[in-house]
């Protein structure tokens, strides 16, 4: 009798899942959002000029632990302007066979040219395709942004440009650092960090 | 291959063909080769979360002789090639291989001399998928990819050849089968924004583009103009 009863008991539990909600994501068609800071796909940044953020220095190749990033640098010059600084970035690659996602390029980069987007579907039936070049990962013309090579407008010298960053971050929103005199109410307005706090509380993160 | 060589091409062959490959994917059970961390998400993906049910393939064959699929999960090391080399011959025909995370494709971050430097040095790979480990839905991406693409496959080599003589008087695709993400192949609206980038070669860019509009929907704003500008 308490075999009968302890196996209806088994029964219950299985049948009573009946009624819960279907934990399972409806992927291809419905793709949750994943966590605020996932480490997914890189992007190379621009200034909201249009011109490209890298300086090509490299640090980004030497920080990765695999790798998988390839860089050369070139002049820039008055007739051909493709970033604010000396130099820039003439061969941008980085192989996605290789890359793990650790985020080191991310911090090695000094004008927070190189970040990381959330996108992950990356799979390719070549090697070959797996290498991004520059063209793949430079992010997408915004509206008032203007096709390199072009001369500065958004200020005199580079300087500018990374002073003025901080309150205006072009691509790289989210990557910057709030200014700390900011108060906190202050910090919430900006667009990076309510970004975030939605998407935390999308993903039920406490923050 | 079989009979499927003699019969007169036509309407019933291309019929024959599509039944044939939607069966295939429709059923495509891996086997387990799990190696390394891959292999966890790879059990992820098998469960009720992510349930590899949807398409078929919920039952992870123990052994390669019921299998279509072979996942290679985690880092090959030259010790472990002749045995991953065992079990690929195997299975039967048709069967595919899908290299999963870095390590499997082409190493890795692991460049050193007990590592096989991509296991297709050992077997041909039908799909490399990167990621350290790639997360679940990153594999079901690479699974539903090499759907499309088996559904593109020939029955046959006379089939073969004029699937190749009409390539060569069409021209290539603008999306090769296999090359477009799934969360845009199985939406029509994107699937239609991601061939017309595709023509126009920014396909990358329209990523970007659409994971900074999601950003901004999430948030309740919408994207600023000028890049950033206030």
């Amino acid at each position: 009798m308490g075999a009968i009863i302890d196996s209806m008991k088994g029964f219950g539990v299985t049948f009573s899942h009946m009624f819960k909600k279907v934990v399972t994501e409806e992927y291809p068609e419905q793709r949750k959002a994943v966590a605020p800071r996932y480490h997914g796909r890189h992007i190379l940044n621009r200034h909201p000029d249009g011109l490209e953020k890298c300086v090509g220095c490299e640090l980004c190749a030497w920080a990765c632990p695999a790798d998988a990033i390839y860089v050369e640098g070139a002049d820039n010059t008055d007739q051909e302007r493709y970033s604010p600084g000396e130099r820039y970035a003439s061969t941008y690659q980085i192989n996605y066979a290789r890359c793990i996602f650790c985020g080191l390029c991310i911090e090695a980069c000094p004008t927070r040219s190189l970040t990381m987007s959330n996108e992950y579907e990356l799979a390719r039936d070549n090697r070959k395709d797996l290498i991004f070049t520059k063209e793949q990962l430079l992010a997408p013309l915004l509206p008032g942004m203007e096709q390199p090579p072009h001369p500065m407008r958004l200020g005199e010298s580079e300087k500018d440009y990374y002073v003025g960053a901080l309150d205006n971050p072009g691509m790289s929103v989210g990557a910057e650092r709030v200014r700390s005199s900011q108060t906190d109410s202050e910090r919430l307005r900006s667009e990076a960090a309510r970004v975030e706090v939605a998407q935390a509380n999308q993903y039920g993160e406490k923050k | 291959m079989g009979i499927e060589e003699k019969l007169p091409s036509g309407i019933l062959l291309t019929s024959v063909e599509k039944l044939a490959n939607w069966s295939r994917k429709a059923s495509f059970w891996p086997a387990t080769f799990g190696l390394a961390c891959c292999a966890i998400e790879m059990m992820a993906s098998g469960a009720a979360r992510y349930d590899l049910g949807r398409f078929g393939m919920e039952v992870f064959r123990a052994s390669p002789r019921q299998a279509d699929l072979m996942i290679v999960a985690g880092r090959v090391s030259q010790k472990m090639a002749p045995v991953l080399r065992q079990i690929y011959d195997q299975m039967p025909e048709p069967k595919w291989v899908l290299s999963m995370g870095v390590c499997a494709s082409s190493g890795g971050m692991f460049n050193n001399y007990a590592i096989v430097q991509g296991v297709d040095h050992i077997v041909p790979v039908d799909m490399y998928l990167p990621g350290c480990p790639p997360r679940p839905e990153m594999l079901i991406d690479a699974i539903l990819r090499l759907h499309e693409k088996i559904m593109h496959e020939p029955l046959g080599d006379k089939r073969r050849k004029q699937l190749e003589a009409r390539r060569e008087r069409e021209g290539a695709p603008v999306v090769e089968p296999g090359e477009m993400p799934s969360s845009y192949r199985f939406d029509k609206q994107r699937k239609a924004e991601w061939l017309k980038a595709a023509a126009e070669g920014r396909e990358e860019q329209l990523r970007i583009q659409k994971w900074m509009e999601d950003r901004a929907r999430i948030a309740g704003t919408v994207p600023r103009k000028n890049g950033g500008a206030r």
